[in-house]
């Protein structure tokens, strides 16, 4: 129960979590934030302490497993599992989580919506914990679009700003399409396994790697990853989505996330990985990516934005060092996983708190903070040090690790050497303008007067930064126990990882080293690099961006247009569509499938039947025919209480009773818009009356013709005899047809009225709204494009 | 609409007809009847009220906000749905227990009872707030949206 627990916690405490914020608002007023932050981190607290206490025996290579049946029938199982990778994302997600928590208490202090925030990021964070702990692709993927939906709101979070709703729709938009195809992938992987479960299909490599499938599939579940993981063309989405709060950039963004994708190639490496298809693309997609998103970051001066597009590069970095597959590589991709959400949610707190106690969110304009915030200063100087890939830190290791993969990679091993020491020279000049910058040279003036940020928005950067420290310099503590169950469950054998700070003077060093001086030389020459960088915003017709706004914009044009052509907002053409697509289907069927009616087997005639007949034609000819409203409405409910007749006789008073209802309904609602509608005039022209008579007769034809099939079929196998046996003993009743609406088909009569009620919020919406001008018909979503 | 005649029978019938269509949904297990149609029925009763009286009556008269209602009813159904899983069989199985009552025999209480309740004030909601709306655009003023229904 232990891991389900840890998964379905975060989703219960997260609904509850606006009444806490509440609660805690009548104790302590208008510091509700702060200790709501405070109370709620306890939730992740403590599952991080739970997943610590199970490091020692994960590393010893114990696995623990459960599972319950979801929907058996199906072969979805709620299962879970933690081994060394689950446990380093899951340890992530819920320590990241818990500093995060305390950080947004007081980021977002004294914010309406706070409560609803905690319940975005809770539910996100149990969505997370979901992805990495399933251990069934198919509850994996319900996790998985979990984590789009809660990013979708977190995103959208300031829902009155037109860019956060776009860029919030954006998000949704890619990684939504690209969890399409990736379920396509996790279906064909499970069809060809023959399971769902992730450790069987793990363990039939074979299998999967011969069959015919095998490329659809890898191509399929990688777009899923790319879109999440913010691969190149897919990367636009990330920047983009710095639109949301800080807190939200700092979690989702840096550390979580964007890393989902990364654990699913991570976690399917053993199954999918090392064949050729899949070392090309994506050791190809992560090179990419790596150089355009430093590239793209040269040009930024907004805080966010910058660590947005370095967090592109170093995504592309894990993704090539998963692509390149070797036991070094993946060892080297694992520990830049770790490293990364360290420094990077460390940096984005930062950049936060930077934005909370001035006002200013450009690099451009910030100088001097050192004196007013030495704190803050120290930890961007350690975050900025170990993304620079400074010794002793976190980020010197990792980098040390992926450069010595790359030398000895058997494929490209100097072409990815080169973008690796170009992508971390870029990924240094970003780490110079956002943590040494803002903090050094003469202070200047701030729209808000700076000063040291209070202890909640310290609390979160600082311990990560001194993580960074820790993980370098006592790698036995926490490094290594993490970073070598994870890369052995990567490689699906044992690996010999280890983080070690030393690695002796060798080739790599000096190609880190080298690295550093050029970022450090381009940061120094600035100025000069800026031209060149904005030149490249007239390429900018032809970016992912780009294409992503036209192809929403097309999507829009036509539905306009088809919208236009077939909604008339006429009732009589609806009907006619309606009528005559339903007649030329059933007809086709009729004509093609089933003998031609017969007569043979009516029952006899009774006058009683023939009289009601003869009543519900007359006054369904006088209600064509009328020539005051009044008279129509009166012919319809004559007609319809003909119909209510042929009920009674036929032994089925529930319809009858609901019939009658239903006409005395009609009755008042027609009596209540009387008054408001139109002249009572015939519209139509002598060739429509003609047309209009056609349609009728001809689907009046079609429905006789069914009833004489219907008649025409033996009744032995019919179903409702089966249904009336078991209605009481099953059901407890007697009444046939309440038993299958309320408990055969309850599942049915419940997706039915959930329908009516929707109806009637529009109705709701229509009456109440129509007395504001009128404008364009339709307008959706006008602020989508750009 | 302002008639004594009207007002003076709403007050006898609306009673009648609120009891009925409880008698209505309750019996709908073994006889003909229902949530549907009790709903229905109740809605009528309503419905007369905001003739005979006033929109706004009829509002205070129902307490809850119709919204509300609508939410309160496919709650109720949902929670006999729910009442499946808790005893380990699918959602929205059937659980039924047997209550002996002295002098009046067995009674067969069931969690589709239950979702048969959710149906009748979910049907209740939905009808009278259709009503209701109707209604208190009768009351508005008519100019400003008599052009606009040409069609």
């Amino acid at each position: 129960m232990t891991l389900l627990a840890i998964v379905m916690s975060g989703f219960v405490i997260g609904v509850l979590a606006p009444w806490v914020v509440r609660a805690i608002g009548g104790v302590a007023g208008g510091r509700a934030g702060v200790g709501a932050g405070w109370a709620l981190a306890a939730l992740p607290a403590t599952i991080a302490c739970f997943l610590l206490s199970h490091v020692p025996g994960v590393a010893a290579g114990r696995v623990l497993s459960e599972s319950f049946p979801w929907i058996p029938g199906l072969g979805i199982d709620l299962s879970f599992t933690l081994d060394g990778l689950s446990l380093l994302f899951a340890l992530l997600i819920s320590g990241i989580g818990a500093l995060i928590m305390v950080y947004a208490g007081r980021y977002l202090a004294g914010h309406p919506h706070q409560g609803r925030l905690f319940c975005f990021l809770l539910l996100f964070m149990a969505s997370m914990l979901g992805v990495v702990l399933a251990a069934n692709v198919l509850t994996l993927f319900v996790f998985w679009e979990l984590t789009s939906i809660t990013s979708y709101l977190l995103i959208g979070f300031d829902h009155r700003r037109k860019e956060a709703r776009a860029a919030a729709l954006q998000a949704l938009l890619v990684t939504g399409l690209g969890g399409l195809a990736m379920l396509a992938g996790l279906l064909l992987m499970g069809h060809v396994a023959g399971t769902y479960s992730i450790p069987e299909i793990l363990a039939r490599r074979e299998a999967l790697q011969s069959h015919a499938l095998a490329p659809a599939i890898t191509v399929l579940v990688l777009l899923g990853c790319f879109t999440k993981s913010a691969q190149f063309p897919f990367h636009f989405w990330l920047p983009g989505a710095m639109e949301a709060p800080t807190p939200i950039s700092a979690y989702l963004h840096s550390s979580t996330m964007v890393k989902a994708g990364i654990y699913l190639m991570a976690r399917l490496t053993p199954a999918l990985g090392s064949t050729e298809l899949w070392q090309w693309l994506v050791t190809g997609a992560g090179g990419v990516t790596m150089l355009a998103g430093a590239l793209l970051a040269m040009r930024e001066s907004y805080l966010k934005r910058l660590l947005a597009y370095s967090t592109v590069s170093a995504l592309g970095i894990i993704t090539m060092g998963l692509g390149i597959g070797t036991e070094k590589a993946i060892g080297a991709a694992i520990a830049f996983i770790l490293a990364h959400a360290l420094y990077k949610g460390s940096l984005f707190m930062v950049a936060g708190a930077i934005d909370h106690e001035t006002g200013e969110k450009s690099v451009d304009r910030l100088s001097g903070l050192r004196r007013s915030m030495p704190l803050l200063s120290i930890i961007a100087l350690a975050s900025g040090a170990s993304m620079a890939g400074m010794a002793p830190l976190a980020g010197f290791v990792s980098k040390e690790m992926m450069l010595e993969a790359t030398l000895r990679s058997p494929l490209l091993g100097w072409l990815l050497t080169g973008s690796l020491v170009l992508g971390a020279a870029l990924l240094v000049v970003v780490a110079a303008l956002v943590a040494v910058r803002p903090f050094f040279g003469d202070e200047r003036p701030t729209p808000r007067h700076a000063h040291e940020p209070p202890v909640s928005l310290l609390l979160g950067p600082g311990v990560l930064a001194a993580l960074g420290f820790l993980v370098a310099l006592a790698p036995g503590v926490l490094a290594d126990p993490l970073i070598g169950p994870a890369a052995s469950a990567t490689l699906g054998a044992e690996s010999h990882t280890h983080f070690k700070i030393w690695h002796g003077l060798n080739l790599a060093l000096g190609l880190s080293v080298l690295g550093l001086l050029a970022g450090v030389g381009v940061y120094a020459t600035r100025s000069r690099w800026l031209g060149a960088a904005s030149a490249t915003r007239r390429l900018d017709g032809m970016t992912p961006t780009a294409c992503y706004h036209g192809l929403l914009r097309f999507v829009l044009v036509f539905a306009e247009s088809q919208t236009r052509a077939l909604q008339t907002g006429r009732l009589r053409d609806y009907l006619m569509v309606i009528f005559i697509s339903t007649t030329l289907l059933v007809g086709y069927t009729l004509f093609t499938r089933v003998d031609a009616p017969t007569f043979d087997n009516l029952a006899p005639f009774y006058w009683l039947d023939g009289a009601i007949a003869g009543l519900i034609l007359l006054s369904s000819l006088a209600a064509v025919t009328a020539k005051h409203r009044l008279l129509a409405i009166i012919a319809l409910g004559l007609a319809g209480l003909g119909v209510t007749m042929f009920y009674v006789i036929y032994a089925a008073p529930d319809l009858a009773l609901t019939q009658i209802a239903i006409e005395a309904l009609s009755v008042v609602l027609f009596v209540l818009v009387f008054r408001r509608l139109p002249d009572f005039r015939s519209l139509s022209t002598r060739a429509g009356k003609l047309r209009d008579a056609m349609v009728a007769l001809a689907g009046g034809a079609m429905m006789t013709g069914l009833v004489l099939m219907a008649t025409a079929f033996p009744h032995t196998e019919s179903v409702a005899s089966e249904l009336a046996a078991r209605a009481y003993p099953e059901g407890h009743g007697r009444n046939v047809v309440n038993v299958i609406l309320v408990d055969f088909r309850a599942l049915d009569t419940m997706g039915e009225i959930t329908v009516l009620a929707i109806a009637s919020m529009g109705v709701f919406a229509l009456l109440n709204l129509r007395e504001r001008p009128r404008t364009s018909p339709i307008r959706p979503h006008a602020e989508l494009r750009p | 609409m302002n008639s004594i005649i009207l007002r003076t029978a709403t007050r006898f019938l609306m009673p009648l007809i609120l009891v009925f269509s409880v008698v209505i949904m309750l019996q709908g297990h073994n006889k003909p009847g229902g949530g549907f149609i009790g709903g229905l029925l109740a809605a009528a009763a309503f419905s007369l009220h905001a003739l005979a009286f006033d929109p706004r009556e009829t509002r205070a008269a129902l307490r809850f906000d119709l919204r509300t209602i609508i939410a309160t009813g496919l709650l109720v159904a949902l929670g006999a749905g729910i009442a499946g899983p808790l005893v380990g069989k699918p959602i929205f199985t059937g659980v039924w227990t047997v209550v002996a009552i002295p002098g009046m025999g067995e009674i067969h209480l069931g969690t589709p009872l239950l979702f048969d309740l959710g149906v009748y004030i979910v049907v209740i909601g939905i009808t009278v707030l259709m009503v209701l709306s109707l209604v208190e655009q009768e009351d508005a003023p008519a100019s400003s949206s008599s052009k606009q229904e040409g069609r």
